[in-house]
């Protein structure tokens, strides 16, 4: 069984790790301090975090000034709170004048669980797409995350990360080596081609396995950058396969499967089948029951890609 | 005969202050009714304010807009961008006839400020409410590098309706953030009506001071109080200034003065004309 490590424990570990390297790093946090990791550096670094209270457009308000001023702020809070609250306040301070702050953002996707619909986040990766000057991050798993985080730090703009509350498999070791934009093609297969992002990478790679039992070449392929889009990737994986899968914890409408969409639709059609959350809000439930109930397992992956086989 | 010099020099240059905001009246109006569009009562209400600020009270150098040590101005109000605009010019950040680009195709003078385009403006405003949380960003900022800048913010008193301005105004008391210095348009006017009836923001000086910050009345077209008050909010320790200076909307300039119209349009060539001979018989002396 592989290691289990939650995204956000990777983000609160590196931050640390950076933070003693880098003396320009500061970090802000609306109150979740404890469920986002920031707390770890709030402990390490007090005279360089800031606890802004439960005001996420401030927060964002706050982290552009002290970008603009040499600092390179990471402001974090929950994902739906940072990306719907404080969505103008990115538009505006952050993404119109290019601003160098690093949005990292917890608790993404329907896997939050119990606490139910107002707090999982299924539509941040739409909505912080959607701006231009964004790039967008969802970590597959912690090592990746790590990585992410030291690579964000060095790239100058403004960048949204997702993390995820719960413990997930880790899937790459230490020779993984992270690059913006540029997707982690783990095979490429002739029948189809599942292109997943965050916790559905290890439910993509678990489908790609039993349809390997079915004498299904299936492919995966990690976009753990959804903004900018690795556009070559997604052309090459339809070329081959001439059937494509999305798998992304977020609504259908805009995200992962959307961008995919969007390069397919004009550059290579090809007929596709989005797993996510169909155009719904969540409900409370542990996270593996939720996943089920929304249709985001492995099982429903490969169903999805069966589907697709079986229509060609 | 010391100290009467002194008065003396103070006042040659608060005479050459009302002169420099003269002018800056004039190029608001000029540009407004060149770019046909845009802003023109919170322009003028606030140019006294800016005028004190950059002509007399902040550190900066226009040939160096990125120097390290000047002191920092957010115009929270972003629509007022024309008086920016205007005050800029005056400094010799860029020349004056660029201010007839105002709000034109590939002009860098964008209908609300664009730091992008403009590098000697912090940062893009247009969106209420913002400027507040920024300034306090570069506040943090200065106190980390310890750095002896101050930073200075120019809201509307429409928008501290928004309730952002009031997350940054807790967060700045928090902070103690006695290097910033806010100042409040009190101009009573909105593009819907008077505040008082669109959404009273009354008591408005015991709010701020409700919020842990250090308030100052003044009369927001004396540039001699407006420094004073400046200074004063120097002076204080342990927390921020608001200073809340009353206005008239469209001030200059009598046919826009306390003129709710004239707060989102721009004056005709007619109304430039007038506009232009009232300011022309302004000058001092």
């Amino acid at each position: 069984m592989a290691e289990m490590v939650a995204t956000r424990d990777a983000y609160g570990n590196t931050l640390v790790e950076l933070g003693g390297i880098h003396k320009d790093i500061v970090v802000l946090d609306a109150d979740l301090s404890g469920s986002t990791k920031t707390g770890k550096f709030a402990k390490a670094f007090p005279e360089r975090f800031f606890n802004m209270g439960i005001s996420e457009q401030d927060l964002i308000g706050t982290a552009a000034g002290l970008a603009i001023s040499g600092k390179v702020p990471f402001a974090s809070t929950f994902a739906i709170f940072e990306s719907g609250r404080a969505w103008e306040q990115i538009r505006q301070s952050v993404c119109y004048p290019n601003n160098n702050v690093k949005l990292v953002a917890s608790h993404g996707g329907i896997t939050v669980g119990e606490d139910g619909a107002s707090h999982q986040a299924l539509e941040d990766i739409a909505l912080m797409r959607v701006l231009p000057n964004m790039t967008v991050i969802v970590p597959a798993d912690g090592e990746e995350m790590c990585q992410v985080i030291k690579t964000v730090y060095e790239y100058r703009g403004p960048v949204y990360v997702r993390a995820g509350r719960n413990k997930t498999p880790i899937i790459y070791g230490k020779e993984y080596q992270f690059k913006i934009g540029k997707a982690v093609v783990h095979h490429i297969g002739r029948d189809v081609n599942i292109i997943a992002t965050g916790i559905m990478v290890s439910y993509s790679l678990q489908a790609a396995e039993a349809l390997k039992k079915e004498g299904i070449d299936a492919g995966v392929i990690n976009m753990s950058t959804i903004k900018p889009l690795d556009k070559e990737a997604v052309i090459k994986a339809a070329q081959s396969s001439r059937a494509i899968v999305t798998a992304e914890e977020h609504t259908i409408i805009g995200g992962l499967g959307g961008a995919v969409s969007e390069v397919l639709v004009e550059e290579f059609p090809v007929p596709m089948k989005r797993i996510g959350i169909q155009d719904r809000f969540g409900t409370s439930g542990a996270p593996e029951e939720l996943l089920k109930y929304f249709g985001l397992t492995a099982e429903d992956i490969k169903k999805a890609a069966m589907e697709l086989i079986n229509k060609k | 005969m010391e100290t009467i010099m002194e008065v003396e020099e103070i006042g040659t240059k608060i005479d050459e202050l009302r002169e420099t905001a003269r002018r800056i009246r004039v190029s608001i109006v000029k540009m407004l009714t060149n770019a046909g569009s845009g802003h023109t009562g919170g322009s003028l209400s606030a140019a006294d304010i800016l005028t004190a600020l950059y002509f007399a009270k902040m550190r900066h150098d226009p040939k160096n807009p990125k120097w390290p040590e000047r002191d920092r101005f957010i115009l929270s109000k972003g629509h007022a961008a024309p008086l920016l605009y205007a005050v800029l010019a005056e400094c010799g950040y860029f020349e004056k006839s660029e201010l007839m680009t105002l709000r034109k195709l590939g002009s860098r003078l964008q209908g609300h400020p664009d730091s992008k385009a403009l590098p000697c403006i912090e940062i893009s405003t247009g969106s209420l409410g913002q400027g507040l949380s920024i300034a306090n960003g570069i506040a943090i900022a200065g106190r980390l590098d310890s750095a002896s800048f101050r930073v200075n913010v120019h809201l509307g008193d429409g928008e501290v309706q928004e309730g952002q301005v009031w997350e940054a105004a807790m967060s700045a008391a928090h902070y103690k953030l006695d290097n910033l210095c806010a100042i409040l348009d009190r101009n009573r006017l909105q593009i819907d009506g008077k505040v008082e009836d669109v959404m009273s923001i009354e008591p408005i000086a015991d709010k701020w001071r409700a919020f842990g910050w250090n308030v100052i009345e003044t009369d927001g077209h004396d540039i001699t109080k407006l420094l004073s008050a400046m200074n004063e909010a120097e002076k204080v320790k342990g927390r921020p200034t608001m200073i809340i200076a009353h206005t008239i909307k469209g001030k200059g300039v009598s046919i826009f003065e306390g003129k709710v119209e004239y707060h989102g349009i721009a004056p005709t060539k007619d109304e430039l004309e007038i506009a232009l001979k009232e300011l022309e018989g302004q000058r001092n002396g």
